[in-house]
């Protein structure tokens, strides 16, 4: 299973404000930050559909989450995601001088977790 | 009631004429009072100043101190900490940043340390009120408060535009309460409104202004003419347009004359007297006799210096255009904030070289006004804090004119063609302690109308510095043996003693609330916030005190 | 009466109503809410947005203890205690956080931290501190909020969505609203989105450029390089994504500006060159008013972000990252910052207001927090304060507590509470906590 590196793009959502507040144990919370949103394009070449189970690594962590079809808004090779506990733990600690962990722009390879 | 005796020192307080004679001073509940006639009743408290000269508590009538304009400029410059000397905490007292722009702690400490009692942020939006009464709430010991800024304002624009001289007092009386300000400041009037829709300027005070239709002279003539008629305290506080600009000393006059009687200070009025043109810096040299002689046969016009002394300092103003000007001229970093429908504010690290002809020339103007100005009543020291200097340069002012071979050092080393631009080569006063004391506390607290401040006699707040002489006049000044505040030990040598908070002076002058609605209606056109969260939640103040009737 | 108190709420015994009250989950702390409060729980919030409605109707009171150790309920009294002694024997606390909270709790914890000698950080330090460490570098030309809503005619929103995380900016601020010279509003206006994805903020732009992950630095360098009349090697597009030619029509657009504003987000601070990507936007800017009035502005993400910088600032001199160890502040982001005093195992206590960094924070750090004991102050229950030693909860900042906060643009605005909590506020028990800490070392 051939596992190209993408470009992983946390970020909010209105949908991940709102459950924020409803609070981050509930469903809906749990359910956005660990949505993967991908290019269709993207799905297609990997075999992946709506709904697939994926395992998303890089040198920090391994997480597992669940894949979805964009509507268009992410070029092919970049991926999204609400973030959230499980983005920041592909965060590597190491903040080069300036405090701020490199958090958008991640390389992170996927495959379709059996 | 402690009652505390300050004994046998040598009193100047030029305010009720004693003028270094030894004397005491008796204190009770923070205030002085008259000795006791009951030879039973004995000081709970001496503290014996035998040899040494006993003054009011010094105030500063003009620095940047407190406020968002302050504290970006301390956020910007973390470089100009990283070598400065640090505040470091005590068993009571926080720490704190020094360099140009001390932390807000340690500058109550640093003014203390330096017996001042009292100090007044010279600029501050009004928008922006809450954020400046939070960092003076951190500013310990000393009384503060701060001018609000007027001169770009457009409600105040729109009534001199529609001739409406009774909404535009109202309007004035209205943001002095809802700020908890203390005076009414012009910033480059009309000039920073033409930087903010254009990038351009005010060069002369009948410039028409875009959009408003007026002049800076109209707004000049305005403002001060409502603070007379609302009564306020201190008349109102000018930053003259083109500050900085060789030439500008006509600027100076003609800000003078828009005046037409009304009171009127003009501040940092150094950066003010340029002669030359701008074209030619070869040209560039001091007006300060022609303004001099102006301002000593015009009672109704105050001053404050500006003095520029040599060194590291940031330039920080609410004179937009003035920012960016400075950026092009020094390339360095540059910070410019625009506040909706109020002012500007320009930010610029700045260093005045003594081999520089024109920063010596600079330099040399401001020591030539207190030389010069025969009427110390009429004139305040100031460095415009940091724009000129530190406020801790003080001591070194007062040792330069005190001692004028302390100047001819100095003037030994800046370039010798400073003798034909200005005449401080030629002037031997020497300031006496008692002009000293008038300038640095009788004089600014008298212009800022502060009948309890800068002076010693009954009713007088208790706020008094205690030095020790010495024939090194920057030392005795820096070195205070005693600052009382409010008849506390608030300073020994050198180390603070109690950790106070100070008070808030303003204003809170009667005006016809009438054009409150007109007020609304503008505001809730244009502004981004609700008008019930504009004015300033007296119940959210610390302690304070009201200022004038 | 003073003049901040006149128009009442309008209340009966079951339903209250408060107007111009404050919504702080968002930097944009848009203070015309209205509120309508029945039994304890804000049932209505005219004019708030989607995220504000979330805000409002899920801060109620919880059935939750006031105050646990190690999970278990305690009084208020034993927490106090246990917090200060934690903190007292701390060798290198941290205090992080702070940015949903009032200024006038931010005060108290920074105080703390001054007399126990910790370091001082803050939110921004994940957020816009990158911005900081570019504003210190280069200056920056801005304005309040207001500025681009009666000024601006060209808006540009760069490595942000605002339409999802700061609803109301469009509406309230940078495109909608009609302004003093900006009379036809939203038609007087041209918007350019800039961002990797085609974000739901792409649909309010006039153009959108989409640009290759990672090279923000390229585009503004580009940019800053058109400005100035200079070549550009037309090899930009292979970097950025985006044409030559596209850029130097838009440089010719932006030089024809009146009045123009880059607003920008994390997509700028968070990738690769973080500070130095926000640098070349800010001197950007600085290089445009050489030709029109331009202004950027770093669009701030939590409530009080703000206020958390300006506070830390006026009290040390630095905005974030600040270390008293020595008796006096010191700054170095990347030092003295909670990412890295945690990650490297280096904080042996830590102070945590109103934030989440056992969610956020990367692996190491969040390990590192685990281990080492904790005081946490939050509304709501979170894997921080699950990990706390002591953990309370608090009352929420502007719906049960008054106090200021200062929006994206330093504006400080006052909060108007809804409803009273049973819970002490982050002020109150930050306050007894150094009345216990200042007890202790003054052997009072």
């Amino acid at each position: 299973m051939m596992s190209d590196i993408f470009v992983l793009i946390p970020g909010r959502t209105s949908r991940q404000g709102t459950a924020l507040n409803e609070g981050k144990y509930t469903d809906t919370y749990k359910e956005e930050i660990t949505t993967l949103m991908m290019n269709a394009e993207d799905m297609q070449r990997l075999d992946l559909e709506t709904g697939d189970r994926v395992r998303m690594w890089n040198e920090q962590a391994e997480v597992v989450v669940t894949c979805k079809a964009d509507k268009g808004e992410s070029p092919p090779g970049v991926l999204f995601i609400s973030y959230g506990d499980i983005s920041s733990q592909l965060m590597g600690g190491d903040t080069h001088g300036s405090g701020m962990p490199t958090s958008k722009g991640l390389d992170v390879q996927l495959a379709k977790a059996e | 009631m402690t009652l505390t005796c300050i004994t046998n020192g040598l009193l100047h307080d030029p305010a009720n004429n004693i003028d270094g004679v030894v004397r005491d001073v008796w204190i009770e509940d923070g205030r002085v009072v008259a000795a006791p006639t009951d030879l039973g009743r004995r000081a709970d408290k001496t503290i014996d100043a035998a040899g040494m000269v006993v003054m009011p508590g010094g105030v500063d009538m003009h620095c940047h101190i407190a406020g968002p304009k302050v504290n970006v400029a301390r956020k910007m410059m973390p470089d100009d900490k990283r070598t400065a000397e640090p505040v470091r905490r005590t068993a009571f007292t926080r720490s704190g940043t020094t360099g140009s722009v001390p932390s807000t702690f340690a500058t109550g400490y640093l003014y203390a340390g330096l017996g001042y009692t009292t100090a007044f942020d010279a600029a501050i939006p009004p928008l922006l009120a809450r954020h400046a009464h939070e960092e003076l709430e951190d500013t310990p010991i000393i009384d503060k408060g701060f001018y609000v800024l007027m001169g770009n304002n457009h409600y105040l624009m729109k009534q001199l535009q529609e001739n409406e001289p009774e909404r535009l007092k109202s309007y004035v009386g209205w943001l002095l309460n809802s700020t908890k300000g203390f005076a009414a400041k012009l910033v480059n009037p009309g000039g920073v409104e033409v930087w903010k829709s254009r990038g351009g300027n005010a060069t002369s005070l009948d410039d028409t202004i875009d959009h408003f239709d007026i002049t800076p002279r109209q707004i000049i003539s305005g403002v001060a003419t409502a603070v007379d008629e609302l009564g306020l305290p201190h008349p109102v506080h000018i930053h003259a347009n083109n500050l900085g600009v060789p030439g500008n000393y006509n600027t100076t006059l003609d800000t003078m004359n828009a005046l037409e009687g009304h009171r009127g200070h003009i501040t940092h009025i150094q950066f003010h007297s340029y002669g030359g043109d701008p074209d030619d810096q070869s040209t560039f040299c001091s007006r300060v006799p022609d303004l001099v002689e102006y301002v000593e046969s015009h009672p109704n016009i105050t001053v404050d210096v500006g003095q520029v002394m040599f060194g590291e300092t940031t330039s920080m103003t609410g004179d937009g255009p003035l920012g960016y000007f400075l950026h092009k001229v020094m390339g360095r970093k540059w910070f410019s904030g625009d506040t909706e429908m109020e002012t500007g504010c320009g930010i610029v690290p700045i260093t005045y070289k003594n081999k520089s002809l024109v920063h010596a020339i600079q330099w040399a103007i401001g020591l030539e006004w207190y030389l010069l100005m025969q009427d110390p009543w009429r004139i305040a020291m100031s460095t415009d804090h940091p724009n000129g200097s530190s406020f801790r340069a003080y001591p070194e002012i007062i040792a330069l004119l005190m001692s004028r071979d302390r100047r001819r050092e100095m003037l030994a080393r800046v370039p010798g063609g400073l003798k034909e631009r200005t005449t401080l080569a030629d002037l031997d006063r020497e300031y006496t302690l008692n002009e000293i004391a008038i300038i640095t506390r009788a004089s600014p607290a008298r212009i800022l109308g502060l009948k309890n401040k800068g002076h010693l006699g009954i009713g007088a707040d208790a706020d008094v510095t205690i030095y020790q002489p010495n024939e090194d006049y920057q030392r005795m000044f820096e070195l205070p043996r005693y600052v009382i505040r409010r008849g506390e030990i608030v300073v020994e040598d050198g180390e603070i003693r109690s950790n106070t908070e100070g008070r808030l002076l303003h204003v809170a002058p009667k005006y016809d609330e009438g054009p409150i609605d007109d007020i609304q209606e503008w505001f809730e056109k244009y502004y981004t916030i609700q008008f019930r969260n504009y004015p300033v939640d007296e119940n959210t103040l610390h302690e304070r005190e009201v200022i004038g009737s | 009466m003073s003049i901040a108190e006149q128009p009442p709420t309008t209340e009966t015994p079951e339903l209250k109503i408060v107007k111009d009250a404050t919504c702080t989950f968002c930097g944009c702390v848009c203070d015309d809410m209205e509120l309508t409060v029945e039994n304890n729980r804000i049932t209505k919030a005219k004019n708030a947005c989607v995220l504000g409605k979330a805000w409002f109707f899920n801060h109620h009171i919880e059935d939750r203890p006031d105050a646990t150790i190690d999970g278990q309920p305690v009084t208020y009294e034993a927490a106090f205690d246990k917090a200060a002694e934690i903190l007292l024997n701390a060798k290198n606390p941290l205090t992080y956080g702070m940015s949903d909270s009032t200024s006038e709790a931010q005060r108290v914890a920074v105080a703390i931290t001054d007399w126990i000698g910790g370091n001082l950080d803050t939110t921004t330090s994940v957020c816009h501190g990158p911005s900081g460490m570019a504003f210190q570098g280069v200056g920056e030309v801005t304005c309040s909020l207001g500025e681009i809503k009666n000024r601006a005619d060209f808006v540009i929103f760069w490595g942000g969505n605002p339409a999802e995380s700061h609803p109301r900016h469009f509406t309230k601020y940078s495109l909608m609203p009609k302004g003093q010279f900006v009379p036809n509003g939203r038609k007087d206006r041209t918007a350019v989105l800039i961002d990797v994805r085609k974000t739901k903020s792409a649909k309010a732009a006039n153009q959108f450029l989409q640009i290759k992950p990672r090279s923000d630095f390229e585009l503004a360098w580009a940019l800053r390089g058109l400005a100035k009349g200079l070549e550009i090697d037309p090899d930009i597009e292979r970097k950025t994504g985006i044409s030559l030619e596209t850029l130097t029509d838009l440089m010719d657009r932006m030089k024809k500006a009146k009045f123009g504003a880059i607003l920008f987000g994390m997509g700028v601070t968070m990738t690769r060159g973080k500070h130095i990507n926000s640098e070349a936007i800010l001197a950007l800017t600085r290089d445009m008013n050489r030709h029109t009035r331009w202004i950027a502005k770093p669009m701030r993400g939590h409530g009080n972000v703000t206020g958390a910088d300006n506070v830390v600032t006026w009290s040390t001199g630095y905005p974030f990252g600040v270390n008293l160890g020595r008796g006096y502040p010191r700054f170095n982001p990347g030092e003295f910052t909670s990412s890295d005093v945690l990650a490297r195992g280096e904080a042996d206590a830590a102070l945590i207001i109103a934030s989440d960094p056992m969610s956020n924070f990367s692996q190491p750090a969040r390990e590192h927090l685990a281990k080492i004991p904790s005081v946490v102050l939050d509304p709501k229950l979170s894997d921080t304060a699950r990990t706390a030693t002591v953990a309370f909860t608090t009352a929420t900042y502007g719906i049960n507590t008054p106090g200021t906060v200062y929006r994206m643009d330093d504006v400080p605005i006052p909060l108007r509470p809804a409803f009273e909590s049973p819970y002490k506020s982050d002020y109150e028990i930050l306050k007894e906590i150094e009345r216990r800490i200042r007890a202790k070392q003054l052997g009072v």
